[in-house]
């Protein structure tokens, strides 16, 4: 393929992602952060992760499935209750891959 | 995650430590970087413009998107301006972690901004919101050269090997089961809970925008119901806000 479109997207490509991960750390002084917006920071990981997390267990090809019984949403549920209630990654994932995997071969596809 | 905290870390012990919980998410991001490189040869991308991405770009969605539109034509510029869109979320990873590093001098900065993808935010925020700021600077090198490392070899590996991965395996779901296991922690009041569960469910009604939108508009919404919820209960209690 062509050199000079690989090096616009390779170079461009870099030059927007480590602008928005330079940002704040590094261009913008945080200092000169608006008191509003640092008290919203905390809330930063919580909505991010949750909107990662959760369409990855209720979509099926980018819509919601006619029936919720679904592998992918029963084994998230039940890992979701066992990181609320022991707060351990590998038993999280652990439990989520295992019934992921029992769910998958008992559900109808 | 659980383990003493009770002796102060060294700075190797940090590192080691953010190595440590970069290992359950690496089970998630290697499937990734694997299919990440053997999609892309499938999409007629060259296999060093494929590991091109993989290293300067270092933003697994953005290189998925990106190489869906190399597939289908898309001019170079188009691509380079979704990449943006669909890293923008890297905005508020940096706002949100600029406060605990603020006191490193630019030498630390500048190639800690450069890791900065979501999963080592989501390390380094989890560990950060435990109320261990100690050699922060360290955990982030190591958990974020963790998953940098292992992206390149992924990638060339996947590049190598073509779509040989078992799609049965269903590996990829590990990765918002460890997102769940890094975002229990920091869900410690109802404000929080809020932002979760509004940002969860909007970014599922709105999965329909182009090109990860949904979930940059998605995080917004929850950030400002957090915010919004935290005013009510500061004024109902008579906090002045």
């Amino acid at each position: 393929m062509r050199l000079g479109f690989w090096a616009i997207v390779l170079l461009g490509g870099m030059a927007v992602t480590y602008t928005t991960r330079l940002s704040f750390l590094v261009l913008i002084g945080h200092d000169r952060l608006p008191p509003q917006i640092r008290r919203s920071l905390r809330f930063v990981a919580p909505s991010v992760l949750a909107g990662l997390i959760v369409p990855e267990l209720l979509l099926a090809d980018g819509h919601v499935p006619a029936t919720l019984l679904q592998p992918r949403l029963m084994a998230g549920l039940l890992a979701a209750a066992v990181t609320w209630r022991f707060r351990n990654t590998w038993l999280t994932i652990a439990v989520g891959m295992i019934s992921l995997w029992l769910l998958s071969a008992l559900l109808p596809a | 995650m659980s383990r003493g905290e009770l002796a102060a870390p060294t700075r190797a012990g940090a590192f080691a430590e953010g190595v440590r919980d970069q290992l359950p998410i690496l089970l998630g991001v290697i499937p990734f970087g694997l299919i990440f490189g053997a999609l892309a040869v499938s999409q007629g991308i060259p296999g060093w413009a494929a590991q091109g991405l993989s290293l300067f770009v270092f933003a697994g969605s953005a290189q998925f998107v990106a190489a869906e539109l190399v597939g289908a034509g898309a001019p170079a510029l188009v691509i380079v301006f979704t990449i943006l869109v669909v890293n923008l979320r890297h905005l508020l990873y940096s706002a949100s972690l600029a406060p605990s590093l603020r006191h490193l001098s630019g030498r630390w900065r500048v190639p800690l901004a450069w890791l900065l993808t979501d999963e080592a935010f989501a390390t380094t925020s989890a560990r950060l919101n435990r109320g261990v700021q100690i050699h922060a600077e360290w955990y982030m090198l190591g958990t974020g050269l963790a998953l940098w490392s292992s992206w390149q070899v992924s990638t060339a590996v996947g590049v190598l090997l073509g779509a040989q991965v078992p799609a049965g395996w269903s590996l990829d779901f590990a990765l918002p089961l460890t997102f769940m296991a890094l975002v229990a922690p920091s869900l410690v009041d109802r404000p929080a809970l809020g932002a979760a569960a509004s940002a969860g469910v909007c970014a599922v009604v709105l999965a329909w925008l182009p090109f990860k939108l949904g979930l940059v508009v998605a995080s917004l919404i929850g950030i400002a119901v957090g915010v919004g919820l935290e005013r009510f209960r500061n004024s109902a209690a008579g906090v002045p806000s």
